[in-house]
């Protein structure tokens, strides 16, 4: 049912059995999850569903004790987060991970910065106006105005703080973005402009993985919703064929698509 | 369409509601502050008292900023990254120590005294490097804080500085030393038969050599280069910019790549190498060498920091922000001693202006604070 809109594509993710247990807690167990290029997928789920420890075996802060994990059709091991990195998955956390002193230019280019080589590479001087004239131009392709880019992130507002960590991850060519509750804190016209630039990755072919507790901004933006329950998937719907109480009664447990396949089999 | 347009009043930060003239006002003083305070002192004092406004007062001044410019330099860029060295004072005091015991011996033991020297600078910096390395390493892999860990390094490289020498000065120097610590790149010798001379001292005795004005001592020239690269690394570099990001959001730093142990360890032997320098210049300065050389100059190293609008939480601040507050707290001393003030009464001016200069910072924040506010409507 729901591969039908999917079946001819391969995933850019496909995440197979995948198991985290912490202890004698099982935080994930045995859950698929299929990420298409061009859709957004949101997975939503009460507190302690699992949320963020699927996501985190996926973007390489946990190794997952079970299960594989498929990226671009190969089999990886995400040791760490800098190797999800380097592949192509991108993770926006909450706190963004921008340093707030530092320049809008200087926060994209962090850690990959630009340098200019003067006598033969001994010296190297960072290249402030090519950094300044990149950030310019993948903002503008966001359809992001920040007044200056050489303005201090703590000038900026939440918005466009948010924006400014799309950017980054987008410029370093994200091939899957994952967004752990972009909307939290920011203002309603900013919340709108956030769900908009997911559906601008969505048209980049870069899929994203929302995860939020706002069930309308998940549906505002999302192809297909996963209901995490208590470290198991619980039901897989497209958003189209579902609305919000359906999923709602999911996330509280009130429905149960494993539960009614048991008694099935 | 609406939308749109409504989506791009979120970014388009609501017209910059502009700041009240007072505001702007304030917000310029208060980011030059420095600068204009300065050339106030200088004026007031050029006015007030007597050879103040002289070449030999100028070169006096530079001379006295020598130690607490290059303590301040090592830390400025450490409290910039968030952190603190408490022990440089006396890292200072064991380089001292260890240059001098090396020329001592080395030239008792028959070594030319040129290779003696440079073997003693050479060693006596290698000596502040290793508590430096200490620091970083605790620091960065333990997990201590570095005002503990410094704090402690401090009584340790004084008690190794006070062993090494058993508690006295360490003389015995051959006059390159001295010649090192005191002569200049130029000379000066107003009147008639005097002249502007470069690198050569000149032959003067009676009057001349009373009246000869050494321009640039060695110590002010090696501070100027060290304190030059110092500013082009964290103005214009890539180390320098990891600096700042350190102490701004050292979680979104380390998650953007950045080696943020390996950037705090050399942090810290930077801050040995600085606190070396000092130590062998002292020793040049004074022919010999002291475990105590730099006890005196750990606050006022950090005071010119703080001056100079480095925050504490870190993330913010320039170079030339301590090179101002250094000079700042030197005029402020040979210009009160000038006036004839009593001397005790220096500590408490520049007590006041360390805090002043932490109040007017705040109040810039609180501006700048203010006009974010109406600038996200």
């Amino acid at each position: 049912m729901v591969a039908e809109t999917t079946q001819e594509r391969q995933p850019m993710l496909s995440v197979r059995g995948i198991v985290k247990r912490f202890g004698g807690l099982t935080a994930v167990n045995k859950v698929d999850l299929d990420v298409y290029p061009g859709e957004v997928v949101g997975l939503v789920g009460d507190n302690g569903a699992g949320k963020s420890t699927l996501i985190k075996c996926v973007s390489g802060v946990h190794q997952a004790d079970e299960g594989e994990i498929f990226f671009g059709g190969a089999r990886v091991h995400i040791a760490h987060p800098s190797a999800a990195r380097e592949m192509g998955i991108e993770t926006i956390y909450q706190d963004l991970a921008l340093a707030g002193n530092l320049h809008v230019g200087a926060n994209i280019f962090l850690g990959r910065e630009v340098k200019k080589e003067y006598l033969g590479g001994v010296v190297k001087v960072l290249d402030e106006t090519h950094m300044l004239t990149e950030s310019e131009k993948v903002l503008d392709s966001l359809d992001i105005h920040i007044p200056s880019l050489t303005q201090e992130i703590n000038n900026l507002s939440g918005g466009q703080r948010q924006a400014v960590a799309i950017a980054r991850a987008l410029y370093w060519d994200a091939r899957l973005m994952i967004m752990d509750e972009p909307t939290n804190n920011l203002g309603v016209v900013e919340q709108r402009k956030v769900l908009s630039l997911i559906r601008t990755l969505r048209d980049r072919q870069v899929p994203v993985i929302l995860i939020s507790h706002s069930i309308h901004d998940v549906f505002a933006v999302s192809d297909r919703i996963v209901v995490l329950r208590r470290g198991r998937k619980v039901t897989e719907k497209v958003a189209s064929e579902t609305n919000s109480e359906e999923v709602v009664q999911y996330i509280v447990g009130a429905r149960d698509d494993t539960r009614e396949e048991i008694p099935a089999n | 369409m609406a939308v749109d347009s409504q989506r791009e009043a979120a970014l388009q930060p609501v017209a910059p509601k502009r700041l009240t003239g007072m505001q702007q006002f304030v917000l310029t003083v208060s980011r030059v502050w420095g600068w204009v305070f300065l050339f106030l002192l200088i004026v007031f004092f050029s006015i007030t008292g007597t050879g103040f406004l002289s070449l030999r007062n100028s070169q006096n001044i530079l001379v006295a900023i020598v130690p607490v410019l290059l303590l301040g330099l090592g830390q400025t860029f450490i409290i910039i990254a968030g952190g603190i060295d408490l022990s440089v004072n006396y890292v200072m005091g064991l380089a001292s120590v260890v240059m001098a015991l090396v020329i001592r011996d080395l030239v008792a033991n028959g070594v030319d005294e040129t290779l003696a020297i440079l073997v003693g600078m050479a060693l006596g910096i290698v000596a502040a490097l290793i508590p430096g390395l200490l620091n970083g390493l605790i620091v960065a892999k333990l997990r201590v804080t570095p005002f503990i860990v410094t704090l402690g390094m401090a009584f340790v490289a004084r008690g190794v500085g006070y062993l090494l020498s058993d508690g006295n000065v360490v003389g015995g120097q051959p006059p390159g030393v001295r010649l090192f610590g005191n002569e200049a790149l130029l000379y000066y010798i107003p009147g008639d038969g005097g002249g502007l001379y470069f690198l050569q001292r000149p032959e003067a005795a009676g009057e001349q050599l009373r009246v000869l004005e050494r321009i640039f001592p060695w110590p002010v020239v090696v501070l100027a280069i060290v304190v030059g690269f110092g500013i082009f690394l964290l103005s214009k570099t890539q180390f320098g910019r990891h600096t700042y990001a350190i102490g701004g959001n050292r979680e979104a730093a380390s998650r953007a790549g950045i080696l943020v142990d390996r950037h705090t360890i050399l942090l810290f032997v930077m801050s040995g190498f600085t606190a070396g320098l000092a130590g062998v210049l002292h020793t040049a300065r004074f022919n010999g060498g002291s475990a105590i050389a730099g006890e005196a100059q750990l606050m006022p190293s950090i005071a010119a920091v703080i001056i100079g609008g480095v925050s504490m939480f870190g993330g913010v601040g320039t170079i030339w922000g301590t090179i101002i507050g250094a000079l700042i707290m030197a005029v402020l001393q040979t210009g009160l001693v000038m006036l004839g003030v009593e001397s005790f009464w220096q500590w408490i001016v520049v007590g006041i202006v360390v805090i002043v200069a932490v109040l007017i910072d705040q109040g810039r924040d609180l501006i700048k604070g203010r006009a974010e506010a109406q600038l996200s409507e």
